[in-house]
């Protein structure tokens, strides 16, 4: 399934909703013009709600690190919310898990942000 | 004992509709060689990430390159083989993806993600003179046509070895 996004803003965070599969091409695209189109409106505080993902390939994966060093590169922060098992496993395997700030509650991840 | 192995192969355009095409059909294949749905999603992801090495690497995204898939059903694994047209690499020069250094790489996790997911992997010269990534899965035991001797229904080629 194609990869679609919508965000919503949480005071000054945002939370960008994720649907369908992370990967090369189309998928890893939509994602990389999400979050720079919110950097660009000065939305630096982030949360990818990834509930509704269940899949990513190593592109995928790249193109979440990417966003997660821009966003701190401009001074903000991007957090992940929901992890389906096979995404949090795969972030395991990968060590990333020890990279992202991870969260299972979104009141959580939003109050990260102080 | 004594099924007929069973081969498949393709030759794909050098283009991003190709990982999700290769993908596809080794599903097929895994799905009717037994697989089951994990196994199948770790020889799914491992083509992925093979044709996407061929792809981007390999063939470096130039058209006039092809990537050759094959794969195989044995008595006892499914081996894939992903084939480019490039100039070939050495596995030894991989930087390793879990190194400390280069955990915020953009990329270079696809060949740790084939020898994570499976039973074996290698890389060697191709025949054209690029890449030749040649991966298995052993089959479930379940399935196994050496054990039931019906073999994989459904997994046979449209053209021999």
């Amino acid at each position: 399934m194609a990869l679609r996004a919508t965000h919503r803003d949480a005071g000054r965070s945002t939370v960008v909703d994720l649907s369908g599969k992370i990967t090369l091409g189309e998928g890893s695209a939509l994602l990389r013009k999400t979050v720079r189109g919110l950097l660009d409106d000065k939305r630096t505080h982030i949360v990818l709600n990834l509930a509704d993902v269940d899949y990513i390939d190593s592109s995928g994966i790249g193109e979440l690190v990417s966003a997660y060093t821009t966003v701190k590169g401009r001074g903000g922060d991007l957090k992940l919310l929901h992890l389906t098992k096979k995404v949090h496993d795969l972030l395991q395997l990968t060590k990333l898990y020890t990279v992202f700030d991870v969260y299972s509650e979104e009141s959580a991840a939003l109050s990260s942000f102080q | 004992m004594g099924t007929d192995p069973k081969h498949l192969e393709v030759t794909l355009e050098t283009q991003v509709e190709s990982v999700n095409l290769a993908e596809e059909m080794c599903l097929r294949v895994a799905e009717a060689a037994g697989f089951g749905e994990d196994d199948c999603y770790k020889i799914g992801m491992s083509v992925r990430e093979g044709v996407i090495n061929a792809f981007h690497y390999g063939n470096q995204e130039r058209p006039e390159k092809k990537i050759h898939l094959a794969v195989d059903l044995t008595g006892d694994k499914m081996i894939i083989h992903v084939l480019d047209e490039g100039t070939g690499f050495t596995l030894a020069d991989v930087p390793d993806p879990l190194a400390e250094e280069n955990l915020l790489s953009t990329s270079g996790r696809g060949i740790f993600l084939m020898r994570a997911f499976m039973d074996e992997f290698e890389v060697m010269p191709g025949r054209t003179g690029g890449a030749e990534i040649v991966m298995a899965k052993k089959l479930p035991l379940q399935k196994n046509p050496g054990a039931n001797g019906k073999g994989s229904q459904g997994a046979t080629p449209p053209q021999g070895a």
